[in-house]
C-alpha cells in the first residue's frame, strides 16, 4: 500500500517536472527537468516489473537525450526569448 | 485562443485514450501468442530473458526493422551536417581536473559495463540497444571533457556496417539451415541459464549491441564536432 501512494507520488512528480519543463525560459532547466521525468519513468518501469524497458528509458532518455540536448544549448543560446 | 483549442483537443483525446486503455486487461490471463511465448519460450529458446527471446527470435525481423531507422536516422543527420557550410573544429575550451580525471577512470568501466550488458542480453535484463546506449554515453562522456579525443570515424562505420551484415547473415542462415528467417536451430541451444546458450540469440545482440555503439557515437562525434561557420 505504502508502495502505491509512493508510486502516485512519482506520477505527480513527473507530471510537475513536465509542466516546469514546457514553462520555464531557462533551456538548461528545462532539459533537466525532462531528463528527471524520464528518470522517474523508468523508476515506475521498474515497478511495473519491466527492468528492460527501464533500462532503455534510464540509458536513452535520461542520459543521451538530455546530453544530445546540452550539446544543441551550447551552440545555441541558453535563454528562450 | 489557439492555447484553449489545444488543451480543449488533449483533454478530449485524453478522455477517449483512458475510455480505450481502460477497457484491455492489464496483467490478466494470457491467451493466444502470448500464452505461447510464456508457456514454450523457454523451452524453444532457453533464454533466462524471455523479453530477449521475444524482441530478437519471435519479433527478430521486427527489431532488423528497428536497427535499420536507427541507421537511416544517422545517416539523415550525416547528410544534414555534410550540406550546412559548417566546419570541424578541434580545438576548444579546456575542462578541469577534476571532470578530465573521472571521465577517464569511468571510460574503461561504462565501455566494460555496455559489453556486459549486451553479452548477457538473454540472460539479464538490458541488451544491444541499452548496452550500445550505454557504450554511446562513455564516448560521450570523453568528447565533453577532451577536447583532444576524437574517436576514429572510418573504425566506427567499418564495425556498424560489419555488425548489421552479422545480423541479416544470421537471419539469412536461418533460413537457409532452418527453414525461417532468423530461425533459432541452426546452432545447439545449449543449456538453461548459461552464458553461451540460447542459440543464435547472444550473436545477434552482440551484433546488435556493437552497431547501435558504434553507430550512436559516430554520430554524437558529428555533432560535437561540428561548428558552424562565423
Amino acid at each position: 500500500m505504502i508502495l502505491e501512494y509512493f508510486m502516485l507520488f512519482l506520477l505527480f512528480l513527473m507530471l510537475g517536472l513536465a509542466i516546469y519543463a514546457v514553462e520555464t525560459k531557462d533551456l538548461l532547466a528545462s532539459v533537466v527537468a525532462a531528463g528527471f521525468v524520464s528518470l522517474v519513468a523508468s523508476i515506475v518501469y521498474l515497478y511495473l516489473q519491466a527492468p528492460d524497458v527501464a533500462m532503455t528509458e534510464a540509458a536513452i532518455g535520461a542520459g543521451l537525450t538530455t546530453l544530445i540536448f546540452i550539446i544543441a544549448i551550447r551552440k545555441t543560446e541558453r535563454y528562450e526569448k | 485562443m489557439r492555447k484553449w483549442l489545444a488543451i480543449i483537443f488533449l483533454i478530449v483525446l485524453g478522455f477517449f485514450m483512458a475510455k480505450i486503455t481502460s477497457s484491455f486487461p492489464f496483467g490478466e490471463e494470457k491467451w493466444g501468442v502470448s500464452r505461447h511465448y510464456v508457456d514454450k519460450g523457454i523451452e524453444e529458446n532457453r533464454g533466462s530473458n524471455l523479453v530477449t527471446s521475444i524482441v530478437v527470435n519471435y519479433r527478430g525481423f521486427d527489431t532488423l526493422g528497428e536497427v535499420t531507422v536507427l541507421f537511416l536516422a544517422a545517416t539523415a543527420l550525416a547528410f544534414l551536417l555534410s550540406t550546412c557550410r559548417c566546419r570541424r573544429r578541434y580545438e576548444r575550451r579546456e575542462a578541469s581536473l577534476i571532470v578530465k580525471t573521472a571521465s577517464e577512470t569511468l571510460y574503461p568501466l561504462l565501455i566494460l559495463f555496455g559489453a556486459y550488458i549486451f553479452i548477457h542480453g538473454h540472460l539479464t535484463p538490458g541488451g544491444g540497444f541499452q548496452g550500445g546506449t550505454v557504450i554511446a554515453s562513455a564516448v560521450m562522456l570523453m568528447l565533453l571533457a577532451h577536447f583532444t579525443f576524437h574517436p576514429n570515424h572510418r573504425a566506427l562505420s567499418t564495425v556498424e556496417g560489419l555488425a548489421g551484415i552479422t545480423f541479416v547473415l544470421i537471419g539469412f542462415a536461418g533460413l537457409i539451415w532452418g527453414g525461417s528467417f532468423l530461425a533459432n536451430n541452426i546452432i545447439p541451444l545449449g543449456q538453461w541459464n548459461r552464458l553461451f546458450s540460447a542459440g543464435v540469440i547472444p550473436l545477434i545482440y552482440v551484433a546488435v549491441g556493437f552497431k547501435v555503439g558504434s553507430e550512436l557515437s559516430g554520430l554524437i562525434t558529428d555533432m560535437i564536432k561540428t561548428t558552424k561557420e562565423e
